[in-house]
């Protein structure tokens, strides 16, 4: 009897030993890691843009785990693939975030997947961040713009062109992707003409669809626009039809000392498959150039160059390019990095609340800024000229950095909208 | 005569003959005007520094016009200068020289490239445009006339009147005297600027249009106005059929491309009744078989590399016919007769082959690289480039066209192939092997797809959704022209080329392509067996 008793008590301390250290381990476990999704085309029409900015916050995670991670905890990476598709960009942004449990989402390209992704997020209350330049007249309590307001890209560099250094063009072609970018983009580029001067005549918009090649006829509609007087050609064209565009410019022989070029989503990964040699000249407007010379930048380029060569990625292992949207999103990650240190949780509420204010050393030279309200950062305004090694010389900079004013002042209305999310 | 606008000055250089002999003619022209030598102050003063500022330096050292400056400025325009504090070198076949005289300079690793911005690079081909006037050779004289009407600048006066007065040849001299009136259209006279203005109607060029439409919109007085208002007038109707051509061709170009895309179709849906919705997929087989002899040429042979599309053309017309026998071996043998299933197979088998290339090459597009001799374009008219690519495309599309009429009509293969199209069972008879046949005419079509991604490589970008893109198109052509009829999917390629562009000419690329949509539905109704039909009766249904 005495036996059977110890037998039973012992296999009772046994039992509680055991299921006492399972229930002690099961938390830890769940709480490992902190999820981090990733929402970027990887095959159609933008691919050629996005998949680097996927494998740019791999690399800024493998970084941050190095370090020991943040709340002591390593970061996860959840990569889905909205296929250049608008309508599948939200339902993977729902799968992210109910399914995978992500604490934040960094992606999108074309303001076109934004706006598909935006009301999932604003209704679960997830947290995004969009690192590419786009049009504003958007500014959503759930998402941090890491990219370019237009008066931080398209209004300085219709600047740039005006002045005697741009080639002082007094004629506009403003040609597109068909979609919300480039025709709100294009808006704003008309009211500020007009606030110059520039009769509604000398202004020319053309749009075709995505995936679009034969640019023949447009080019040979920019040359005859440009008989009429000293042209410029702003181009908010997106994704793989900028190659067949720029090969149609170097066919039809129109040189940017002729007809400047300044395209607004062309930087050195878009320019990669094209010969760049008769393309010399033609400009881009962006907040980081891959070539500006500063410690920064060489840390971030050589840091990028070792990642690519490292985990063999497809172009990047021979010839490493970095661009303005992967300084925006690696920018983007490490400052919410900071945020949720700072908050001491990846609630999304309490990190909104923390990334007021972040600042970053940013490749681009300066010490980058999260405004304090409007959810966007303090950038400065580069202009480049293609160089025939599809490099960018960098021909005019902003003094200092630029806050984002994401409600245009040139589209009526806008001087009511408040400069920060609408409380919910 | 022009040269064609692609060949660039400095490739006059390639022969040291050539350059000597312009060396000499500079060196004449420094004589006569007096020359000093190039200093190191003044190449860093060009080199580095605010634009306008190094503009100075560069009018000043246009008046000296001697051998040194020249070279300097022909290696600034080719990017072959570097600067390192006040030092300035050029570089050429890997060694650096001093700007100065030319000797060889050791040059340290850390010299910065010299960069200049569009407004620096327009001055410096204007001014070694200016100094080429008195080259010994009429087409580098020329070239330079011609580049001096587009940027006309008073400080170039002097040097146009003694090119004037020492030229020989008549059509360079007619170019210069336009040069000169380019510059007189804004001089402070009035009496030169009507002069100037009935000069210049005579140069019915785009350049000259630009110059008068700049003037007219800063001109004061009434008569000048009006008599470049007539200029204008006179140098857009000359100018207004060089458009047209334009137009022609650019459709021309993209009927090219439909008749290419449509015409393996036309053989598999037209004269099989074989509903191939992979037909897109066989083209991209093809565009990606262009892509990998490309490699291929690139790593092992380099040196032929420019000849790799010629290569290309037979790989991707038997990678593509493969791939089609196997598909009609495979999956539609079984399903002739029933064309609502070969649609769906078809259809998964068009996946089928895209995810394999995605597999197997990336889901992001490949670089398909233009051979030297496709890239650029030949000018025609003053206002009308044809580039290389296309016009490749055209001749190439023909040869298609012809080499496929002459296997219908002439060969033993194409006798068989009618026979099985019109009497099945009766060609059966007659002791035509019906399933070989089905295969070999499934095969070709399938080739010729094959060879219309390769086409594509050439003017598109070339990525797994490649076939997407054009699979509608390709359908459209076939049932607009008449199902049966080769000649029907040419006139219809060809029609909607030219439709399609001569649309976007007036409406833009969007609005076009629904245009011809709605046009062809519409066209379907009134007359549903397409442009030509099959006439006479056919014993199948």
């Amino acid at each position: 009897m005495f036996n059977r008793r110890g037998h039973l008590k012992s296999l009772a301390f046994a039992a509680a030993v055991v299921s006492g250290s399972l229930i002690a381990v099961q938390p830890v476990f769940a709480q490992e890691t902190i999820k981090v999704g990733v929402l970027h085309s990887l095959s159609g029409t933008m691919a050629i843009s996005e998949t680097v900015l996927k494998d740019t916050v791999l690399m800024a995670i493998d970084e941050i785990n190095a370090k020991g991670g943040v709340l002591g905890k390593k970061l996860e990476p959840v990569i889905v693939d909205p296929a250049s598709n608008w309508p599948l960009f939200a339902e993977k942004t729902k799968q992210l975030l109910t399914q995978d449990k992500v604490s934040v989402i960094f992606g999108c390209w074309t303001s076109v997947s934004r706006k598909s992704v935006l009301p999932v997020v604003e209704e679960l209350n997830g947290l995004l961040f969009y690192p590419v330049q786009y049009e504003g007249e958007e500014l959503s309590k759930n998402v941090f713009y890491t990219g370019a307001a237009p008066n931080q890209q398209a209004i300085p560099a219709v600047d740039y062109l005006m002045s005697k250094d741009g080639g002082g063009a007094k004629r506009w072609v403003l040609l597109g992707t068909d979609y919300v970018y480039p025709r709100t983009t294009n808006k704003i580029l008309r009211a500020y003409l007009k606030s110059k001067g520039v009769k509604d005549s000398d202004i020319d918009e053309k749009y075709t669809p995505f995936g679009h090649s034969d640019y023949q006829t447009i080019v040979a509609d920019v040359k005859k626009f440009a008989a009429g007087g000293k042209t410029a050609v702003v181009s908010t064209i997106n994704g793989d039809s900028n190659v067949p565009f720029y090969k149609e410019l170097g066919n039809a022989g129109l040189k940017a000392k002729d007809v400047p070029v300044v395209a607004f989503s062309v930087g050195e990964e878009e320019l990669r498959g094209v010969d760049t040699k008769p393309l010399v000249g033609h400009l881009a407007a962006w907040n980081y150039f891959m070539s500006i010379k500063n410690p920064a930048n060489d840390e971030f380029t050589k840091k990028w160059g070792a990642y690519a060569k490292a985990k063999n990625i497809a172009g990047h292992k021979d010839k490493p390019l970095t661009n303005d949207p992967m300084e925006a999103t690696y920018i983007g990650i490490n400052m919410w990095k900071q945020a949720v240190e700072k908050a001491k949780s990846t609630d999304t509420d309490k990190v909104i609340a923390a990334m007021a204010g972040q600042t970053f050393k940013a490749p681009s030279g300066i010490t980058s800024k999260m405004d304090e309200k409007n959810h966007h950062l303090h950038k400065s305004v580069f202009i480049g000229e293609v160089k025939a090694d599809g490099q960018f010389n960098v021909v005019w900079k902003t003094s200092g950095p630029v806050k984002a004013k994401p409600w245009s002042p040139y589209i009526e209305g806008n001087d009511k909208k408040p400069d920060e999310p609408a409380k919910k | 005569m022009s040269l064609p606008f692609f060949v660039k000055p400095n490739k006059m250089f390639s022969s040291l003959r050539g350059l000597k002999r312009w060396v000499l003619g500079v060196c004449l022209l420094s004589v006569a005007l007096g020359a000093q030598a190039l200093s190191m102050a003044q190449a860093r003063g060009m080199a580095v520094g605010e634009t306008d500022a190094r503009l100075q330096v560069l009018n000043q050292v246009l008046q000296q016009a001697d051998a040194a400056s020249v070279a300097f400025l022909q290696a600034l325009t080719d990017d072959r200068v570097k600067v390192l504090g006040d030092t300035v070198w050029l570089v050429r076949d890997g060694q650096s020289f001093s700007p100065v005289d030319g000797s060889v300079q050791p040059m340290p690793e850390d010299a910065q490239d010299v960069v200049s911005n569009n407004r620096m690079r327009g001055e410096i081909d204007a001014a070694l445009a200016a100094l080429k006037l008195l080259s010994p050779d009429k087409a580098v004289r020329m070239q330079a006339a011609q580049a001096l009407i587009k940027e006309p600048d008073a400080a170039k006066a002097p040097l146009i009147a003694k090119a004037l007065a020492n030229e020989s040849d008549a059509s360079v001299g007619q170019s210069l005297r336009w040069a000169k009136a380019a510059m007189d259209i804004s001089s402070p006279n009035t009496a030169t600027r009507a002069r100037a203005a009935q000069d210049l109607a005579q140069a019915k060029t785009p350049e000259v249009q630009l110059l008068l439409n700049q003037q007219w919109a800063q001109e004061g007085d009434p008569a000048v106005k009006a008599q470049i208002g007539a200029a204008l007038r006179d140098i857009q109707a000359a100018l207004a059929w060089g458009e047209r051509w334009g137009v022609v061709f650019t459709g021309l170009s993209l009927g090219s491309i439909l008749l290419l895309v449509a015409l393996g179709l036309a053989i598999t849906y037209g004269l099989m009744g074989v509903i191939n919705m992979a037909h897109g997929e066989l083209m991209m087989v093809g565009a990606y078989a262009t892509y990998v002899v490309q490699g291929l040429f690139r790593q092992y042979l380099p040196g032929f590399f420019d000849a790799y599309l010629i290569a290309a053309l037979p790989v991707s017309f038997f990678t593509a016919a493969m791939v089609g026998v196997v598909l009609e071996r495979g999956v539609l043998r079984h399903l002739y007769g029933r064309p609502l299933e070969t649609l769906l197979a078809t259809w998964g088998i068009s996946l089928m082959l895209m995810q394999a290339v995605r597999t197997i090459f990336g889901a992001q597009n490949v670089a398909v690289e233009n051979p030297s001799w496709m890239s650029g374009g030949v000018q025609v008219l003053a206002n009308l480039v044809l580039p290389w690519n296309r016009l490749f495309i055209v001749l190439f599309a023909l040869l298609v066209l012809a080499a496929m009429a002459l296997l219908i009509s002439q060969t033993r293969l194409g006798l068989f192939v009618r026979g099985v199209t019109q009497n099945r069972a009766m060609a059966s008879c007659m002791g035509v092997h019906t399933a070989r046949i089905d295969t070999t005419a499934f095969a070709l079509g399938s080739g010729i797809a094959g060879l219309a991604g390769c086409a594509l490589s050439q003017v598109g970008n070339v990525g797994p959704d490649l076939g997407q893109g054009y699979i509608v198109d390709a359908f459209m052509v076939v049932v607009l022209g008449g199902v049966g009829q080769l000649a029907g999917t040419v006139y219809a390629a060809l029609g909607l080329g030219v439709l399609n562009k001569l649309l976007e000419g007036w409406t833009g690329a969007v609005l076009a392509k629904i245009a011809v949509l709605v046009f062809i539905i519409v066209f379907i109704q009134k007359r549903p067996q397409g442009l030509f039909a099959m006439k006479g009766r056919s014993a199948e249904a």
